[in-house]
């Protein structure tokens, strides 16, 4: 493959981008074409081999703005299409683009078995809490209590978190970051690229129009250092604006301590490739008032993509039984000829 | 012959002259027993050497619908029927000659199908009071209360025969009486006079297929050498005793020369699709959730590792055919395959297909519906539902496969059509096709058609929607062609661009093209023909597994010298073009089916011709009689006698099975 020197804008489609001014999806798509070149780059990869596939929904809209190949799918549909595809064409960087409706609504069952399988795909979830294109009914990671046309008097659904979800489903590759973000988002996005198989990543996308600030408590730029906690492999847990409390475990359950009051040295350290997912898990779990939000990525586990896994046994049949030849396959085994001329 | 009663008691007076061979040109014996019986193995082997000795042979097993049905009960019958022939045939026969019944259920479930005057061979040693029970007889033996007059009956002492025959190796007593099929195999090869030892070796060779791994095969062995003794000791007792009174011979059928196998539709049908694979040298992915009648497909498909064939087993039959989407996106093959209920779930994906224009293939192995309705059973009714079961104005073309064999070329069809024309492709079989055999001429390559299409980038600025003049297909342009970048997408396009559309005129226009791009795969697909005179008083019209008794009974109509023809739709999306002119040339038109009238509703709006229906929905294939039955009613003809070879003046085929 010849590698050939990119830059964001060829990455930028002709097409007009037609989602709500101040969407949240805008930055998503600016940094994931901003980071395209590197991953191209790095994976030694054309634009001719990158594709694009997508379920329904606002955020399902992304693959018509990118200069790449793209396929706009059905509702909840896109990780079975993009683990057709995958299977069928692993020379290709397939991405799929999915909402909290689309991905945990319609169509979780296909995102849990894609994520079991591990199929060399990158998810990501575009998470506003709300389903947009449809005009702002409540959606499976609305908060209890969200008011909306069709739960007038408040949501009275528990709402599922899409990382738990993930890890549930045996995902080698977990991640989080605010669209808001670009430096975590960007960094994410390279390393899901480069994940061998499914990577899961949750993008917290605010719909400035029905589910405005739906991040704010510690998203918005002017709480975020404090209310977020990235998370950096073989490092304590330390969050803060001042850099001044830590997560650690007691009796099994997080507690945030006081590194004034704490030696570091007895602070619980982050592991992305812990074998076990309990710690990403209890991470995921973390209630968003009462502790930081983590951010960056909680699990990377090496596990044999299902593609790879599917090819090494062809490679086996071939190397076993040699390659099959229609022609003497059907003419071996349980045959009888007849000749003729035949009969009285 | 039929006032003859011989049983196994009255074997003490011997028949005098009982080793005369009686000629039939074909003959139907059905095997039936409890599930665990090995009545499936039994029946194929018997089916095997029958197709090996050159006679043209047809199938229909039947299983229960439980999986472990309680042993003994009429719900746990399990049940091959073989029709061999020494003539062209196209149905596993209406009713059995002879009925192989392994204990009191089997017996009590399939003698109403049985010839009058035909034969029952039963295992004497289950009809105890227990063995009765199960059955249903309470205070009653069928044996004894008259059930069974007017059949031959032989009471053979089956399980007590083959735990003797077997005793040699020390076997416990529940491996040994599984040898009893064996037995009765042993007694239906002498009383048809097959050679012992080509059936041995077809029991070998079963267990070197099931020997592939090391560590079972002195398990194999073992049950080899014990099925070959039972087989043997059935044979031996039927040549000694002197209980049999008659031996049949069927004379070889005057086959086209070849290489020959036996296929089952749903083999046929994964052979087909591994050669569209070949053929157009592209990869294939079938994708499929469980579900029976289809599965077999994905089992055999499975096997194709060797021929880059992928498989997955999807989380469900949305999964499925997105899968086959995402393959046919990527420039290969994609498939799935499943039954009614699944095809529902496919229903949106489907659209999705049509609207991107990309070629999936879509295999419906039809069953008994609606909802769960009846798994192991036939039934033909979901044309309609893959014709029109979609939202939208949604056109895709439709084919059917009428008998096993024919599945192997209508999978290539399918995949023909799909990439000439850019669009997904219904193929439809059902149960009976799936589960039966009929011997298969395998073809050379020079007798299959060409699928390699040439597939040149497109020059000059690439519009994703052009499309070819003459097919109206749009490019296959597939990620990885540098360049080309586009994104496709279930929303309406714009004519020749492919750009997302909403203008009103436009959705007009693209609807009547999808519509008029389905219509004129009319002019490449083969013209109908007619079995019979070119016009006359009555045409039966048929499509998909109806294709064998609709042949049968037209050609036992003609042979009374009515003017009736026969015509079998393969295409039925579009409709083959001459349909409305065939039509036309019949003063009558019946149209059997096995659903409440979907083809007939569809001809009579299409063609406005007032044809007649004949529906059976009871989960069975049609039988010949049943539709010869009908012809002669709306010809007005009655009671026409004929003889039937093993009951000479009883068989009235034209009246007897309404
Ligand atoms: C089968 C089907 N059902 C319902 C819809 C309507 N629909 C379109 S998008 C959507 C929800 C989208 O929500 P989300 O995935 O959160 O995406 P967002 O628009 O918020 O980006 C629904 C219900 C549809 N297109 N198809
Ligand atoms: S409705 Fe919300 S999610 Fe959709 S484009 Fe507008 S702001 Fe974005």
């Amino acid at each position: 493959m010849t590698s050939q020197k990119y830059e964001r804008k060829d990455f930028v489609a002709k097409e007009e981008v037609r989602w709500c001014p101040g969407c949240g999806d805008y930055a998503v798509l600016s940094q994931v074409q901003r980071v395209m070149p590197e991953i191209c780059d790095r994976l030694q990869l054309r634009r001719e081999n990158i594709v694009f596939v997508s379920g329904i929904g606002c955020s399902s809209r992304f693959p018509y703005y990118m200069n790449t190949y793209g396929f706009h799918t059905i509702h909840g549909r896109a990780p079975a299409i993009a683990t057709g595809l995958q299977l069928c064409r692993p020379d290709l960087l397939v991405w799929v683009i999915t909402g909290d409706g689309d991905g945990l609504s319609i169509g979780t069952n296909h995102l849990v078995h894609c994520l079991r399988r591990n199929v060399n795909v990158k998810i990501l979830l575009f998470n506003n809490r709300i389903y947009g294109l449809t005009k702002g009914q409540f959606s499976p990671t609305s908060e209890k209590g969200t008011r909306t046309k069709s739960s007038p008097m408040g949501s009275i659904e528990q709402p599922i978190k899409p990382l738990s979800m993930a890890l549930a489903s045996e995902a080698t590759f977990v991640a989080r970051a605010s669209a808001t973000d670009a430096k975590t988002l960007q960094d994410i996005l390279l390393r899901a690229a480069c994940h061998r198989g499914s990577a899961f990543v949750e993008i917290l996308q605010n719909c400035n129009v029905f589910n405005d600030g739906a991040f704010d408590s510690f998203a918005a730029t002017s709480v975020r250092q404090d209310r977020s906690l990235y998370l950096q492999h073989g490092r304590p847990m330390i969050f803060g604006a001042n850099r001044d409390r830590a997560i650690r475990l007691r009796a099994g359950f997080p507690e945030i301590v006081r590194l004034d009051e704490f030696p570091e040295k007895d602070l619980l350290v982050f592991n992305e490739s812990a074998a076990h997912p309990g710690l990403a898990y209890m991470l995921s779990e973390l209630d968003e008032q009462a502790f930081p939000v983590p951010m960056g990525v909680f699990r990377c586990v090496t596990r044999s993509p299902f593609g790879e896994l599917l090819d090494e046994q062809i490679e086996t049949a071939v190397a076993k039984r040699g390659a099959g030849n229609l022609f003497d396959y059907i003419n071996s085994g349980d045959t009888w000829r007849v000749t003729a001329p035949q009969g009285s | 012959m039929t006032e003859v009663m011989a049983t196994h008691q009255a074997s003490q007076e011997k028949p005098a002259k009982p080793r005369q061979f009686r000629e039939m040109d074909h003959a139907v014996v059905r095997f039936a027993g409890d599930s665990g019986d090995g009545i499936q193995l039994t029946g194929s082997l018997f089916t095997h050497d029958s197709a090996v000795l050159g006679h043209d042979v047809s199938t229909l097993p039947e299983y229960p619908a439980e999986i472990r049905a309680p042993a003994g009960t009429r719900a746990g019958v399990s049940s091959f029927q073989l029709n061999f022939s020494s003539a062209e045939i196209h149905t596993p026969g209406d009713r059995p000659h002879m009925l192989l019944a392994l204990n009191p259920a089997a017996l009590a479930v399939h003698l109403p199908d049985l010839m009058p005057g035909g034969t029952i061979v039963l295992d004497d040693d289950t009809f105890d009071t227990a063995g009765l029970g199960k059955a249903g007889f309470t205070g009653t033996d069928p044996r004894e209360d008259g059930t069974l007059a007017g059949y031959q009956v032989y009471r053979v002492p089956i399980t007590t025969l083959t735990l003797e025959a077997v005793r040699s190796l020390g076997l416990d007593k529940k491996q040994a009486s599984l040898c009893k099929n064996m037995f009765m195999l042993g007694l239906v090869a002498w009383i048809y006079d097959r050679s012992v030892t080509a059936v041995e070796k077809q029991i070998d060779s079963l267990l070197e297929r099931k020997t592939t791994q090391p560590a079972t095969f002195d398990k194999y062995r073992e049950q080899a050498r014990a099925n070959k003794l039972a087989f043997r000791a059935g044979y031996n007792y039927a040549d000694t005793v002197e209980v049999f009174v008659c031996r049949y011979t069927v004379g070889k059928a005057k086959l086209p020369p070849g290489t020959y196998r036996r296929v089952t539709g749903n083999e046929a049908t994964a052979l087909g699709f591994l050669a569209a694979s070949v053929l157009s040298q592209r990869s294939l992915l079938y994708a499929s959730y469980p579900i029976t009648p289809a599965s077999d497909i994905l089992h055999e498909l499975s096997k194709y590792r060797h021929f880059g064939v992928r498989t997955v087993q999807a989380e469900d039959e949305i999964a499925a055919i997105a899968m086959a989407i995402g393959a046919a996106y990527g420039g290969c093959l994609g498939l799935t395959g499943t039954s009614g209920p699944g095809v529902a779930l496919k229903t949106e994906a489907v659209g999705l297909a049509v609207m991107a224009e990309l070629p999936v293939v879509i295999v419906n192995v039809q069953r008994g519906g609606p909802s769960t309705g009846l798994p192991t059973k036939t039934e033909q009714s979901d044309l309609l539902q893959a014709i029109y079961g979609r939202n939208g104005e949604c056109p895709v073309v439709v084919l059917a496969a009428h008998s096993p064999a024919h599945c192997f070329e209508m999978a290539i069809e399918a995949f023909r059509i799909a990439i000439r024309y850019m669009t997904p492709v219904f193929l439809l079989s059902d149960g009976s096709i799936a589960n039966g055999t009929e011997p298969w001429r395998t073809p050379k390559e020079s007798e299959l058609p060409r699928l390699d299409l040439p597939q040149g980038v497109p020059a000059g600025d690439y519009q994703v929607y052009a499309r070819d003049p003459e097919t109206l297909a749009r490019q296959w342009v597939a990620p990885g062609t540098p360049g080309l970048e586009h994104c496709l997408g279930g929303l309406e396009k714009q004519d020749v661009s492919g750009k997302v559309s909403h203008d009103s005129a436009n959705h007009q226009r693209m609807v009547e093209l999808r519509i008029k791009k389905i219509q004129g795969i009319a002019r490449d697909m083969p013209e109908l023909t007619v079995f019979g005179r070119a016009e006359g008083d009555l045409l039966v019209l048929g499509w998909g597994g109806t294709f064998g008794a609709i042949h049968h009974a037209v050609e036992r109509a003609q042979q009374l010298g009515l003017s009736v023809a026969a015509a079998q739709l393969d295409y039925l999306n579009p409709f083959p073009a001459n349909l409305g002119s065939v039509l036309r040339s019949y003063r009558q038109v019946l149209i059997p089916e096995l659903n409440a009238g979907q083809l007939r509703m569809l001809i009579r709006a299409q063609f406005l011709v007032d044809a007649a229906g004949l529906n059976k929905i009871t989960g069975q294939p049609f039988r010949t009689s049943e539709i010869e039955l009908e012809i002669l009613r709306l010809l007005g003809v009655q009671n026409v006698g004929r003889e039937d070879p093993l009951s000479p003046g009883k068989g009235v085929h034209g009246t007897m099975d309404s």
